[in-house]
């Protein structure tokens, strides 16, 4: 029998620990265990035996730390191979008469993800197909992966079993005691995504003992359609001196178990500290268990690494910004590679209260595939908010649906059946809440029928791929009232049903209604009420519009969805606030340059204050040429500041918020100015890295946002960047100025060697250098030009190598 | 011969404002500075932004020269030497404030250099604390020895490489979810490998 069949009608269980068990028996600390397999095969083997003996039917193979890090491909197919013969050997000399299998075990890395740690996410998930190919190949039942206590790097774990065999899997994280992994994700979140790429049980083991994993199996057994895995410790070991011992026994272990097994897990076993005498007692006081029964869930959720975003009661808000649509800036930045200004609009629309953030970068010129999975993994860092892939390229979306970090929302799959072939699999494979848009190869119906028979369809098709209706939110299509004055009852009329009948959710563009009409936003907030009252479930919109956002919260209000209409009279409140401070910073009288009394745009930036910044500029930007705007208040008021942090008389946060107030100003002069139109005020090029081997990239960020305040057009490489990279930006952009940045003695040498390239290739370049490891001792050694102590060293620097030519 | 990692979890005292300026290089802080100061604090107190860990053993230690060994772990390093000469054993540490931290300047290293130069601080004040709350513990549950100050690898010419050494000693990956780049830089950031050595009262005497 397969472990698969087994499972269904039985409670199963997994072994104990294997680490202290070792110990005891004379492994050092520091001493891999995993080479026991090789140097002590007997010792193993008996352990897996008296395992078998006190009743486990899964042993896991004695190879967690078993991957190409600590090993060579070699000598991990040695330690691999010999762990599984060991652990079947012990099957095949137990006495136990329980059904038994072998799973191959799997433990993290070792090594964080990026962006907070040097692995790669797809150098982790080759790693990890490395080891699951030679396992496989050996000929076990199964693949545990456990103790994981980052949600990307389990990802990255389960994607490798999933794509190099066929075998099931169990996945199970190492849950801290606030109920969370160390990177933040909930059970909630775990099951979303473990689910959602089709592992065949979830759960928690290590960390902890049983009493301290009962409420974490009950948010896993109740968000979840899997089977539970729970694999405790024996408690928390005691002592400094002496002995490591545990501090739960075997049979207050099993008594907290009987409960677990009883209401929530039907796959349970024991972690650090357990040994075979807690498994027997388990077996003992639980074999005429049945197995629970799984729980059916019919949720729909999105996550992103942390949160969740539920369907169900309160309707959701997909912010529409990040969209190059009609939107000049917003393009140009694209182009420019300006990644802060999606960020920034990311965070702003977060902060305006919406749940979901649709990401679409689709123009043409630019790589898709590439910009839209760095938008989506630069968004991940900076916001815990679900994000909604949207783009018309399958490449695009199966590139950054990869690297998501949870399970994201799709946007979008549509009736052809071109679409469904080339959609449904991604979302099989990855898992993820799908848009689904009621048209198909002959159009967009006219009528509500016509949407409805398309969306029979696409949940048909969707069966047929195994994808279940909760993942599949269907888009009604809203037309444009004064195109077709039918078109929104048609739509409203299919959302109806397909919610009420076919008992699925909805979502609509809503601003599309009024196209053509003036006051767009009295129709577009009415019809939103009209959907919202026919059961729609979400709405892509624009989160800076009152009038839809005071639709929304007025319904959750009136449909009781918000208590004591809290939020309603919150929101309200807030609305009325942002009028008085704007009004009251606007500048009356026109200050010319040079006068006693400081223009109160000159003020906000040498006061480092933002949003002043911001108003001044939009208001001085009506009567003063851009270029005007710069030379004379902008620059003059950094370079006062730029002075005093030279003279130390101002420190470094007052440079750093006077450059962003200062940075906050040239946006919105972007916003107005057509740059095709103006030429560019760019003094000159500078490209800028850390270099390969340096995670680190504050002091960089810091340079960089002065060089772009001082009229550079800087060129972000980022951290971690091989020399031929950088060189190779350098001839592209025949830039004059390089800066490169070092935090760590260990990376200098690549600091060296990128100098030493460039100078045979770019021999044309000057090279600055900086970072907290430089002096201008080993500056000099290493062959830069120049050595900066801090940022303003290289504005100045940077302006004089410009002036000279 | 105690041979067990052991691992404590702690809870930090207040962050304490002049010493994040001072990380941040203020002498005189202004209204402002102030303001970007509080901000940061009451994001880091509204999520529970840290996780303080530390993960330690206890060993022998032998001095020759320049020679030192831990148990079975040898060492090359004259600084080393010089700052634990007269100990007899030597306590090997890991700690860290987790990767909450690290998210925050990722986070604002994208959206506001002040605020990502804050939160840097707000670290290395963090972890800073947390040594000294593992030394006080050492202190007392030591008390039979006296101390020397914590001494990292890097420091004179105690070879960076040790890290190395001491991931594997102490686990950190698994203990305190601490890793190690290639480079040497620890990730989470906010993070310490130090020794602390220790000297019987009886040999001084």
């Amino acid at each position: 029998m397969n472990i698969r069949e087994y499972l269904k009608d039985h409670v199963v269980y997994l072994d104990g620990g294997m680490g202290t068990l070792l110990q005891q028996r004379g492994l050092a600390p520091g001493e891999y265990p995993e080479l026991w397999n090789l140097s002590h095969p007997e010792v193993i083997v008996d352990i897996h035996k008296a395992y078998f003996d006190a009743g486990s039917n899964i042993v896991c193979t004695n190879t967690f730390g078993a991957n190409p890090l600590k090993f060579s491909y070699d000598q991990l197919k040695e330690i691999i191979t010999a762990a599984v013969n060991n652990a079947k050997a012990a099957a095949v000399a137990s006495c136990g008469k329980q059904e038994k299998f072998v799973a191959l075990d799997i433990g993290p890395s070792g090594k964080l993800l990026k962006p907070y740690g040097d692995l790669d996410f797809e150098d982790a998930v080759t790693l990890f197909s490395k080891v699951v190919k030679i396992g496989s190949e050996c000929g076990v039942d199964l693949v545990y992966i456990e103790t994981f206590s980052d949600s990307y790097e389990t990802k990255a774990a389960l994607l490798a079993a999933k794509e190099n065999c066929n075998l099931p899997v169990f996945v199970s994280n190492a849950y801290g005691e606030d109920g969370k992994l160390m990177t933040g994700a909930s059970p909630e979140v775990m099951v979303a995504m473990i689910e959602g790429m089709g592992a065949d049980a979830v759960g928690a083991n290590c960390s902890v003992g049983p009493d301290k994993l009962v409420q974490v199996a009950k948010r896993l057994y109740e968000s979840c359609s899997l089977p539970v895995l729970i694999k405790p410790n024996a408690g928390l070991p005691k002592g400094l001196c002496g002995e490591t011992v545990y501090d739960v026994s075997p049979d207050a272990f099993s008594d907290v178990m009987q409960e677990i097994i009883k209401n929530y897990c039907r796959i349970v076993g024991g972690c650090c500290g357990t040994t075979p005498d807690y498994i027997k007692s388990l077996c003992d006081k639980t074999a005429s268990f049945s197995p629970v029964p799984i729980k059916e869930n019919y949720k729909t959720v999105v996550t992103s690494y942390a949160k969740t975003v539920v369907w169900g009661e309160n309707p959701v808000l997909i912010g529409e910004r990040i969209n190059p649509t009609g939107k000049k800036r917003f393009k140009q930045a694209l182009i420019d590679n300006d990644i802060s200004y999606i960020l920034n609009e990311g965070v702003n629309q977060q902060e305006k209260g919406v749940h979901i953030l649709d990401v679409n970068v689709g123009i043409p010129d630019i790589d898709e595939k590439k910009v839209l999975t760095t938008a989506i993994c630069e968004l991940q860092a900076v916001t815990d908010l679900p994000l909604q892939i949207d783009t018309s390229s399958p490449d695009a979306m199966e590139m950054a649906l990869r690297r998501y970090n949870g399970k994201a929302m799709i946007n979008s799959v549509n009736g052809k059946i071109g679409s469904m072939e080339k959609i449904f699999p991604l979302v099989k494979k990855y898992g993820g809440v799908v848009v689904a848009l009621t048209l198909d190869e002959t159009g967009i119906p006219d009528s509500a029928q016509g949407r409805i028979d398309i969306a029979k369809r696409i949940l048909e098709k969707a069966h047929e791929y195994g994808i279940s209706k909760k993942d599949i939110i269907f888009d009604t299509l809203a037309m444009t009232v004064s195109a077709d004055s039918k078109a929104p009852g048609e739509t409203l009329a299919a959302l109806r049903y397909i919610k009420n009948e076919m008992g699925c959710h909805t979502s609509l563009g809503v601003s599309n209604v009024s196209f053509g009409l003036p006051s767009r936003d009295a129709v577009n907030s009415t019809f939103f009420a009209m959907a919202l009252e026919n059961g729609l479930s979400a709405a892509i919109m624009n989160p800076y519009s009152l009038e839809m956002m005071k639709t929304y919260h007025a319904f959750c209000a009136l449909h009781g969805l918000d208590e004591n209409c809290a939020s309603y009279i919150d929101f309200m409140s807030s609305v009325q606030s942002v009028v008085q401070p704007v009004i009251s910073q606007l500048p009356t009288v026109q200050v010319p340059a040079g006068s006693e009394d400081m223009s109160p745009l000159k003020k906000a930036i040498i006061r480092g204050m933002k949003d002043d910044a911001k108003v001044s500029t939009k208001a001085l930007l009506n009567d003063m040429a851009a270029l005007d705007i710069v030379n004379q208040e902008i620059i003059p008021a950094l370079d006062e500041v730029g002075k005093g942090y030279e003279n130390k008389s101002v420190y470094l946060p007052q440079l750093l918020m006077s450059a962003e107030a200062a940075k906050s100003a040239f946006e919105c002069i972007k916003e107005k100015v057509d740059s095709s139109k103006e030429p560019s005020a760019k003094k000159g090029d500078f490209v800028i890295a850390t270099v390969h081997g340096d995670i680190h990239d504050i002091g960089k960020n810091i340079v960089k946002l002065l060089l772009e305040n001082y009229g550079f057009a800087v060129h972000d490489l980022g951290r971690d960047v091989p020399p031929q990279v950088i060189v190779d930006e350098v001839v592209k952009t025949k830039t004059r100025l390089v800066g490169l940045s070092a935090l760590m003695t260990t990376t200098v040498p690549a600091m060296e060697e990128t100098i030493k390239i460039l100078r045979t290739e770019a021999p044309w370049c000057k090279i600055v250098v900086g970072g907290a490891v430089l002096t201008r001792e080993y500056a000099d050694s290493i062959g830069a030009d120049k050595y900066a102590k801090d940022a303003m060293e290289t504005v100045r620097y940077a302006e004089k190598i410009i002036s000279e030519k | 011969m105690n041979r067990n990692v052991l691992v404590k979890r702690y809870i930090l005292p207040k962050i304490n404002n002049e010493e994040v300026l001072r990380y941040m290089g203020v002498k005189v802080c202004d209204d402002m500075t102030g303001k970007l100061v509080k901000e940061c604090i009451e994001i880091c107190d509204s999520d529970s932004v840290f996780l303080p860990n530390v993960c330690c053993l206890v060993c022998d230690l032998d001095i020759r020269n320049e020679k030192l060994l831990f148990d079975d772990i040898k060492v090359e390093s004259m600084s080393l030497s010089r700052h634990l000469a007269g100990c007899n054993r030597a306590v090997l540490f890991a700690a860290t404030v987790g990767v909450g931290i690290d998210r925050l300047i990722e986070k604002y290293s994208r959206l506001s250099a002040s605020k990502a130069l804050c939160f840097n601080a707000i670290g290395a004040q963090r972890i800073e604390d947390l040594c000294d709350l593992f030394c006080d513990d050492i202190k007392k549950d030591y008390s039979e020895y006296s101390h020397t100050l914590r001494f990292s690898p890097g420091y004179g010419d105690f070879d960076i490489g040790f890290q190395k050494d001491i991931f594997k000693l102490l686990n950190c990956p698994k203990n305190i979810g601490l890793s190690l780049c290639d480079s040497f830089i620890m990730s989470p950031s906010k993070s310490v490998t130090a020794i602390i050595g220790l000297k019987s009262k009886e040999l001084t005497e």
